[in-house]
């Protein structure tokens, strides 16, 4: 019998409800979160099989609130002894910590939840063999390498299935089963000194939520046929000219821009000041809320936890809150940050169910979901017809931003030139940088819902100790009028 | 009994029972990375967020007939369970190498020899330690991260190799900040390390920053974007560096058409004669064995005044594209980099820089074009704007877009005579263990864009 995708290792059986009641007594209210994640990387490289990985995490994170203070304790040892040591651990440094506590902790940060949730999907883990998925993966790699000149071509697989429980003494009871993809297919052109990177939407953003049925093998091959024939067009393109140009980004591009310059900012811990030691400030103020034109009246951006197949879509945060879609921003106008009912109850300002930990060993703090951009109107030939001269722009390859997220610069893998309201010729390097507000004020045209794509990354990072996050982004193409732009060289 | 001897015991006693579970023709390592630690994070000299973390790592790497499959999984601590763990993944591993398609790079297990190395500290009781911070920082808007505690790394395998390093230690990566005469917030960032809490040292730290902290006072200089001379301390030459061990210097990365200093590795440019790199293990920061258990040189000198030396390689990489391997961890990135130290003093460093910008840290710096080893990153908390010698101002951070090839070659024009060792304070997943020696350095002409 073939060996399917699907494994469940001996572990033995432990119930956080059970568990609960051997520690209840022990602090004012108590929490236990018990993550089982099976993480499987299986990748290929120029037709032959190269990394096959699964990590197996499993440990519970137990919350107290003493004296007015919550503390964490985290273990992998899940016997009675190790979750009584545990919970010792975060009660006493709970009683430590009170006295000097950065705000008060109550229970009502903390509302009791009941519920459920599960990906659906189509096809589960068990449906597919190892051996064709395999296969698959290295033919992929062959597809890439459509010249001798693509000289890396590579197919990788993520593949996430995570069981959370969440319960309190309060009678919260949280279920939340997710099965999550990522997808990575990319070729190297090489010519000489000249190396392009090409790849099916940049390296990392093909990640969403749902079955074995994401893996759409035909579409795949195709694709990467696609791509590795615009790696060989770049080697031979010309540089992005360096000149202040209307720009069109691709959805796989506005994800990085969603991220950077809308998500971190409106980040209700980092206005708190939470992270300015690591990941930084903001420059949005609590006052800002309700009266800071952030962008042109194009913009809609919304918090969406409920768009079936987005990466970071779910029913309840890590805290038990219970999770719903709202508008962040409304036709440019701030309205709502990324705060959990810690942050909302510190700053006095609303928020959303963004209360999210990387795993069971880290303690949840504010963080993205999915953070989308709406559609809007315009399709996207009416936007390539509206500039005389511009550049368009897909796929990510560089980012960095400021710590107050105000100046970004960001690249691109693979560029077209736009004359005269036509896409022509190929453009390597293509490169552009700006400051947040004034660069969403230049937003000039919104894609419709023909050219809005579902995007995410696996990898956000934030908060002390460090935490990777998967954050889901859509979008349509979108239009920014007068962006420096520029190209590669020394 | 404390934590690094019951962990080492359950590990001991874990890898036999895994060891005993293979078949013949199977090869297999077994490696372990293990924690204790506090994390306690600080904002305005107040507690924010407290974790205590217990996790212990298995990683099992099963191979045969030229396959190769890798599972990890947390142990619980009880031998009777994580032994049917291990064994059923062990069954399962098994059953993957016998669907796999052949992969003609897995490189054959070896005796990598045996190595023990163990470091004990002396770390302060959260109780005292929550004590100290808040009372020492008062008056201070102090934030940061504490972590503190035993870390382990083992590895043994079924051709007789055992290796074991643990350390037990601690950081304080704090910043402390002010409002300046403009109304910016404005930032010192410092790092307390070490094996040994010392009151007095912790005191000594704070007491420079907040020193650092008034000459950061001042009204910001505007500066606008364009060529500058610039003196980078150590702790932004330590960024810089980082992106070295993105692929840079990797054989693999090299040979796949990844490498941002292709030019340098195949011989059409050379940095400066100034900048000498290498990878040392004799810091004592990390383990000289990598997750495979394989050792490293305790020195490669990886950039010998500006030439190439020598790239990473791991084993598989090495069959891959016939070389040697120099025990190079599977990214092929520096695990223990130091750079050489230089002739100036840092009495004189302000008199050599003149005119132009001190960077105290970099934010956020990524590739802006491969080919080009160029790199765009942000300057971030005490930067400032130097006038004929004299600090004048804080800047406005800025935004620059640079080749390494100029900030590391032509450009680069002299290297302090003294270096920091810093420990690493990533905390992803688990706390990392590694850290660096670097020196400062002054740079002639540096290009910020934005």
């Amino acid at each position: 019998m073939p060996v399917s995708l699907a494994i469940r290792p001996e572990f033995t059986p432990f119930d956080p409800l059970s568990a609960l009641n051997w520690i209840k007594g022990e602090a004012d209210w108590l929490a236990i979160r018990f993550v089982e994640e099976d993480k499987h990387r299986r990748t290929a490289r120029n037709g032959r099989p190269e990394h096959n990985s699964l990590v197996f995490e499993r440990g519970v994170m137990i919350e107290v609130l003493v004296d007015g203070h919550i503390a964490y304790a985290a273990t992998s040892d899940l016997s009675k002894v190790g979750i009584n040591k545990a919970t010792r651990a975060a009660v006493s440094n709970a009683r430590s910590a009170a006295s000097i506590r950065a705000f008060n902790s109550c229970i009502e940060q903390r509302p009791a939840s009941r519920g459920e949730y599960r990906t659906e999907a189509a096809s589960w883990l068990d449906s597919v063999s190892l051996a064709e998925f395999s296969d698959r993966l290295i033919e992929a790699t062959r597809r890439l390498g459509v010249t001798d000149q693509i000289v890396t071509a590579t197919a990788e697989a993520t593949l996430v299935e995570t069981r959370m429980r969440y319960v309190s003494t309060h009678g919260s009871d949280v279920f939340q089963h997710t099965l999550l993809t990522g997808q990575h297919f990319g070729a190297i052109a090489q010519n000489g000194i000249e190396t392009q990177h090409r790849s099916l939407n940049g390296p990392t953003a093909r990640c969403v939520q749902g079955g074995m049925e994401t893996f759409d093998w035909d579409r795949i091959f195709a694709e990467c046929e696609r791509v590795g024939s615009e790696a060989m067009a770049l080697l031979n393109a010309e540089d992005c000219p360096d000149e202040t140009l209307d720009i069109i980004l691709a959805p796989d591009q506005m994800l990085l821009q969603i991220h950077e310059s809308i998500g971190h900012p409106l980040e209700l811990d980092r206005i708190l000041g939470d992270e300015r030691n690591y990941a930084g400030w903001s420059f949005v103020k609590q006052n800002d809320f309700g009266s800071l034109q952030y962008g042109s009246p194009l913009m809609n951006v919304s918090f969406d936890p409920t768009l079936t197949g987005e990466f970071a879509s779910y029913a309840f945060d890590d805290g038990g809150t219970l999770a719903s879609r709202e508008w962040l921003i409304k036709e440019g106008l701030l309205l709502r940050g990324l705060g959990s009912l810690e942050s909302q109850n510190r700053l006095g300002l609303p928020g959303v169910a963004n209360f999210r930990s990387a795993s069971w060993n880290r303690a949840p703090i504010d963080r993205m979901a999915n953070i989308n951009l709406e559609p809007g109107v315009s399709a996207l030939a009416d936007m390539i017809s509206s500039i005389q001269r511009g550049v368009y722009m897909e796929a990510n390859r560089s980012w960095s931003i400021d710590d107050y997220r105000n100046k970004f610069q960001f690249g691109c893998e693979y560029g077209r030139l736009i004359e005269e309201g036509r896409l022509t010729r190929v453009l390597k390097n293509p490169n552009y940088r700006g400051v947040t507000i004034p660069f969403w004020h230049s937003l000039s045209a919104v894609g419709n819902t023909d050219c809005f794509e579902v995007f995410g990354t696996p990898f956000c990072g934030k908060g002390e100790p460090n935490q990777m996050i998967r954050v889901g982004h859509a979008s349509p193409a979108c239009l920014f009028r007068s962006v420096e732009v520029f190209g590669g060289g020394a | 009994m404390s934590f690094r001897k019951s962990a080492m015991d359950h590990f001991d006693r874990l890898s036999e029972a895994c060891l005993d579970a293979i078949g013949e023709g199977e090869q297999l390592t077994v490696s372990l990375a293990a924690e204790e630690q506090q994390y306690f994070r600080f904002n305005n000299s107040k507690v924010r967020q407290s974790t205590a973390v217990n996790q212990s790592r298995l990683n099992l790497c099963i191979q045969s007939c030229h396959r190769r499959v890798v599972f990890g999984c947390d142990l619980t601590g009880n031998l009777d369970q994580d032994k049917a763990t291990a064994v059923s993944l062990i069954s399962r591993g098994r059953g993957e190498l016998r669907e796999l398609p052949e992969d003609p790079f897995v490189t054959a297990l070896i005796n990598h020899g045996e190595s023990h190395q163990h470091h004990t500290g002396q770390l302060p009781e959260p109780k005292a330690l929550f004590e100290q911070i808040s009372t020492l920082t008062n008056g201070s808007d102090f934030t940061g991260l504490y972590a503190g505690g035993p870390q382990i790394r083992a590895s043994c395998n079924s051709e007789g190799m055992r290796h074991n390093f643990s350390t037990e230690s601690f950081f304080l990566d704090y910043s402390l900040f002010t409002v300046n005469a403009g109304s910016e917030n404005k930032a010192v960032k410092s790092l307390y390390a070490g094996r040994e809490w010392e009151t007095h040292a912790f005191e000594k730290s704070v007491a420079e920053s907040r020193e650092r902290l008034n000459l950061l006072k001042k009204d910001s200089q505007p500066l606008a974007p364009g060529h500058y001379r610039v003196f980078f301390a150590p702790a932004a030459v330590e960024s810089l560096l980082a992106l070295f061990s993105w692929g840079a210097l990797s054989y693999r990365a090299w040979k796949k058409g990844d490498s941002a200093l292709k030019r340098l590795i195949e011989g059409e440019v050379q940095l400066s004669p100034l900048f000498s790199l290498r990878e040392n293990f004799s810091l004592g920061l990390t383990p000289g064995f990598n997750s495979l258990g394989e050792v490293a040189p305790a020195q490669l000198d990886v950039i010998i005044k500006g030439i190439l030396g020598s790239l990473l390689i791991n084993s598989r990489t090495a069959r891959e594209f016939g070389v040697t391997s120099n025990g190079a961890e599977s990214d092929e990135g520096l695990r223990s980099l130091e750079m050489d130290t230089g002739e100036l003093e840092e009495s004189d460093i302000l008199n050599a820089l003149n005119t132009g910008i001190y960077v105290s840290n970099l934010h956020y710096l990524n590739w802006s074009d491969l080919l080009n080893a160029r790199i765009t990153g942000m300057t971030r908390f005490a930067c400032f704007w130097v006038k004929n010698g004299e600090i004048i101002a804080p800047i406005k951070d800025l935004r620059f877009d640079e080749s390494l090839y100029r900030a590391f070659g032509t450009e680069l024009e002299a290297v302090t005579r003294t270096a920091n060792i810093t420990m690493k304070t990533d905390t992803y997943i688990q706390r990392s263990v590694g850290g660096s020696k670097v020196p400062g350095m002054l740079v002639r002409d540096f290009r910020f864009t934005l």
